[in-house]
This record gives C-alpha cells, sequence and structure tokens, in this order.
C-alpha cells in the first residue's frame, strides 16, 4: 500500500508551507490520532481561482501525501469547484485501497480545504461535509 | 524526557522468581490465536488496548445463557433464582480478588469509565466547590481525566496535574505546594498507565491525600489484570476496574467503594432496581450495592468477569506480572537496538507489559499499518492520553503491550517488521 508515489509525496510534499495574509484558511484534527493540518489558500485577481494552496501539520504518510496531492489538485481551479470536489477524485489519485481509519487519514486535508473555503465565500459548510463529520474542523 | 531510554536502555529486571507461568500452553486456551492475517500468525501486542479471551471464559458466559438465564432479583421461580445466584457469585468473585471487606461495595458498571464518573458524579458533583482542588496526573487516561475536568468546571473547583518526572514517573516532589493553593478534595490517579506501563506508587499519594480530607479515586483498569489488588492494603477510597482487559468480556466493570463513602452519596443513575420504594411524590433509593445499579444487570457479563477472575488466580497474578516483566525487559533490550528508536517510560521492574516507542520519521499510524501485513497488532495513537503525548511533545506513539499468552516470537516478529518499516521509509 506505500507505492512509490506516496512515499515520494509524503517526503517531497507539494505544497508545503504557509502564505501570509490568506484569503482563506482552516485548521484540521483527527481526534483519532491528534493529526493535524492547517491550510491557506491565495485567490486570483478574480477572488475565486486558486491561485496557490499551502499546507503545514503533522501526520502519517497518507495524510500528509493526500494533501500533498490535493495541494497540485486545488491550483488554478476555482474555490466552487474545489469546494465541492468529489472525494472520489482524490481517491483515484491517491490510487491505493484504504480501511475506513486510513481513509480518515486521507481526507483531513480535502476536507480542511473545504471549509477554508466555504468559510472565505460566506457559504454554509454542506451537511456531513464530506462524509467525515468527525474531523475537529476550526 | 524523550532522550531517557533513546536507543541505549540497560535496565534489569529486579524480580527474580522464576515464572512458572507457560504461556505456549495457555495460548491453547485463547480461540483467536487459532486464525493467520495476510498469512502471518497473529502477533497479538496490544491487551493493553483489550486483552483476547480464554475458552473457559466464553463458556462460563454460554452455560449461563443456555442453563441459568433470566432475569434476576425479580422472578421467584427457580431460573430466575438460578441467574441471580449466578450474578451474585460473580459479585463475591470480585469481592475476594479485590479483598474488599463486603459484597456491597462491589457495583457492576460498563467498564472502568463509567465508574468513574459514578464517582466524579455522584461524589464530585455534591461536594465540591470553589477553591476545592482536584488532583489528577499527566499520565491519566481520558478516563480518569476527563470527568474530573468537567465536574471541577461545573463546580467551580480547580483541576491540578501532577506532572511526570524523566523516567516517565510520577513526581511528587509538588504536592505540599499543591495543598498550599487550595482545599484538596479529590487525588485521582492510576496504578499501572496504560501509555507508559508505569507502576505508581501510591504508597505516599494516598496518605499524602487523606492528610488534605481529599479521596483517593483509583483507576485499576491496566492494573487488574497485570498484578495482585488488594483495596484494603492500597488504602483507597474508590477503585475501577474494566472486565475486558482482563481476560473477561466488554460491557461490565466494577466499581469497588468504601461503603460508609458509597452509603452517603447521591445515585449515579435511576431508574428501575436501584429503588426502595417509589411514590408518586418521592421515590427513596435502595441498599447498597443495588443503589447504584440501575436497570437491568451486565448478567452474564458479570458472569464472565467471575469466570476470567477464576482463570487469572489458577495461573497465578504473580506469575502474570513476572512474565510480563520478563518479556518487557527482552522487548526493551531487542527494540533499543533498532536505529532511531525512542522508548517511553521507566525501567521493566517498574512497569507492566507495556512497551511506547516512536520511530524516527515514521508515524505511528504507518509503522502499525506496514507491521499489520506482518500479522503484528499494535496500537498506534495517543492511547486516550493527549495530556501525556503533549507532555512527550509528539501526537501518537506506537504501544506494543504483552499478556500472559504473550511469547517472544510474537516480539521477534515486531522487530523484524519495524525493520521493513524502516527499509519502506529509508
Amino acid at each position: 500500500m506505500y507505492r512509490e508515489v506516496i512515499l515520494d509525496h509524503y517526503k517531497n510534499p507539494h505544497g508545503h508551507g504557509t502564505i501570509e495574509d490568506p484569503d482563506a484558511e482552516a485548521d484540521g484534527q483527527n481526534p483519532l490520532c491528534g493529526d493535524e493540518v492547517s491550510i491557506y489558500v491565495a485567490f486570483g485577481e478574480d477572488g475565486e481561482t486558486i491561485d496557490e494552496v499551502k499546507f503545514s501539520g503533522r501526520g502519517c504518510a497518507i495524510s500528509q501525501a493526500a494533501t500533498s496531492m490535493l495541494m497540485d489538485m486545488a491550483t488554478g481551479r476555482t474555490a466552487t469547484d474545489v469546494a465541492t470536489m468529489d472525494k472520489d477524485e482524490l481517491l483515484e489519485e491517491i490510487g491505493i485501497p484504504l480501511t475506513p481509519v486510513r481513509l480518515k487519514c486521507a481526507m483531513l486535508g480535502l476536507t480542511t480545504l473545504k471549509v477554508a473555503l466555504h468559510k472565505a465565500k460566506g457559504t454554509p459548510l454542506p451537511e456531513g461535509l464530506a462524509g467525515f463529520g468527525e474531523l475537529e474542523l476550526k | 524526557m524523550r532522550a531517557v531510554c533513546e536507543g541505549d536502555y540497560h535496565g534489569h529486571v529486579a524480580v527474580d522468581t522464576a515464572t512458572k507461568l507457560d504461556a505456549r500452553t495457555l495460548r491453547a486456551d485463547f480461540p483467536i490465536f487459532e486464525q493467520e492475517f495476510h498469512g502471518k500468525p497473529l502477533a497479538f501486542l496490544d491487551s493493553a488496548a483489550s486483552s483476547q479471551k480464554p475458552r473457559q471464559m466464553l463458556e462460563a458466559m454460554n452455560r449461563f445463557y443456555e442453563t441459568s438465564y433470566a432475569n434476576v432479583h425479580r422472578g421467584v421461580y427457580e431460573l430466575a433464582e438460578r441467574a441471580t445466584e449466578g450474578l451474585e457469585h460473580a459479585r463475591e468473585r470480585t469481592r475476594a480478588f479485590l479483598n474488599a471487606p463486603s459484597t456491597r461495595e462491589i457495583i457492576f458498571v460498563r467498564n472502568a469509565t463509567e465508574a468513574i464518573n459514578l464517582v466524579a458524579y455522584a461524589w464530585g458533583l455534591w461536594n465540591l466547590k470553589a477553591g476545592d482542588l482536584v488532583v489528577v496526573t499527566e499520565l491519566e487516561h481520558h478516563s480518569n481525566f476527563v470527568p474530573w475536568q468537567y465536574i471541577a468546571g461545573k463546580t467551580g473547583a480547580e483541576l491540578r496535574l501532577l506532572p511526570l518526572d524523566d523516567h516517565g514517573e510520577l513526581d511528587l516532589s509538588g504536592l505540599d505546594a499543591i495543598a498550599r493553593e487550595g482545599n484538596v478534595r479529590v487525588v485521582a490517579t492510576n496504578l499501572v498507565s496504560n501509555s507508559l506501563g508505569t507502576i505508581n506508587r501510591l504508597d505516599k499519594l494516598v496518605p499524602w491525600a487523606h492528610e488534605q480530607g481529599a479521596i483517593f479515586v483509583c483507576d485499576a483498569a491496566q492494573a487488574a489484570p497485570h498484578m495482585k489488588l488488594d483495596v484494603q492494603a492500597l488504602g483507597v477510597d474508590f477503585l475501577a476496574v474494566s472486565g475486558h482487559k482482563m481476560c473477561g468480556p466488554s460491557g461490565v466493570g466494577v466499581l469497588w467503594g468504601k461503603a460508609e463513602l458509597l452509603q452517603k452519596m447521591e445515585p449515579f443513575m435511576t431508574g428501575g432496581h436501584m429503588i426502595s420504594s417509589v411514590r408518586t411524590d418521592k421515590t427513596t433509593w435502595g441498599e447498597l450495592p443495588h443503589k447504584f445499579e440501575a436497570g437491568t444487570a451486565p448478567m452474564a457479563e458479570a458472569v464472565g468477569l467471575g469466570a476470567a477472575i477464576d482463570y487469572l488466580e489458577a495461573i497465578g497474578l504473580e506469575n502474570i506480572a513476572a512474565h510480563e516483566h520478563e518479556l518487557t525487559e527482552y522487548a526493551l533490550g531487542k527494540l533499543s537496538e533498532l536505529p532511531g528508536i525512542t522508548l517511553y517510560g521507566p525501567p521493566a521492574d517498574r512497569r507492566a507489559g507495556i512497551v511506547s516507542f516512536n520511530l524516527e520519521g515514521i508515524h505511528p499510524h504507518d509503522v502499525a499499518q506496514i507491521l499489520d501485513l506482518s500479522g503484528v497488532a499494535i496500537r498506534a495513537g495517543h492511547h486516550c492520553c493527549q495530556p501525556l503525548m503533549q507532555k512527550l511533545g509528539v501526537a501518537a506513539t506506537n504501544r506494543a503491550s504483552f499478556y500472559l499468552y504473550t511469547i517472544p516470537e510474537e516480539i521477534d516478529q515486531l522487530v523484524e517488521g519495524l525493520y521493513a518499516a524502516r527499509k519502506v521509509f529509508a
């Protein structure tokens, strides 16, 4: 399950860092293991396109690699598009079968990014966001 | 704290008693080991989370359901009497196991968490007030931390934390300072840490608590499977045990409390069975232990717990403790050879069969996942001890824990798996 691409992203994560004065940001925590991620987004001039997105925090290979992949996937897309992204799109990218516990690890970044975008746009959070209501999000 | 045992553990076991326990033979009592996982024999190193179950205990529960089952304490027919006898026999077995003075003090609950909540609500809520102090430790499981934090918050009392020293043991040097800060009313600590395995020295803490006029609440969930308990020798006021960690079924635990305290306490839960009389304008409470056993009891589970106690006592708690110490020393020795390992906690003779560690650069989740592929089951996470994880400066650790059925080959399987994990993440 630790295929090369996962390990590559884990060891050299894409978009790792912070953005000063971000247009959108949120912190997420997985209460099962205490893993944390913070996500920062800068929009383009249209206030809608994701110009830059970065993450910081600590976590296992699955959560870190999934979030790293997500940074690539989200850049250049619109906030609305990413805020409603289907979780399967990310799961396909990860490309390995995940047990229910590890699925929560994989979804930590995406769920947190969606919260950041909904907060910035003032849109209500969808009920049971991405089906992972038990993640702690601020 | 992190650097204490880092890669160079030199502890020695102080217990010389020859181990009289034959784990290989006992293993045959546990049906779970008949399976393979990922094509490998199961190395079950997560007994601190919950122990596996011996056939003898499972059969006792089954027999109760098949031959003696009806609701207890109510029916006048023979079957109901037989069920009541089953439950009350289990209560007597539990009393003897804890060396409690009376079965009136043995209250069956769901688990140690419920037992502690019972004390926090039925004693704490009614006796704590602003200016009072509740003393817990950095080593507590959330089960003996969160209820006190919550009830302190509700009553205006304040929570104080006894810190850990660099050896993973409680640092008692600040007791006098705490006593000067307020009225210490509750001291709550575990006897054995579920996270580091530390066996806490209560011989200083219990008299100190009583000098302050405080009650002493002991979480013995991790101690009961490992060592002989004697509530009178410990001198505590309340003691909580979970059946599932000591070869018993899930769904049953025990609160022991001193009768004079239990008698003065308000009920925790109300409803059927816990009453003396119910009138439309007033209800009076039943006698001990029934006052604290609202609703239908976990009857078969209690019977299972009684059978688990029989099983443990036939092996001998001293032998189980000696076996665990031997395995812990073996594991610490082997693990300390691994490059990049950090071992947490005290030397082998000061702890039960629990080893917490981290491998540099590999998150515990990933370690546990790779180990699973070799049939090795360990715990990865915060072990319901987030205050302790904060102290250690980590989000999570790996934890391998041993019990009476653990054999050294399982530890070898663990160590091999850890080398494999290092390779994946090299």
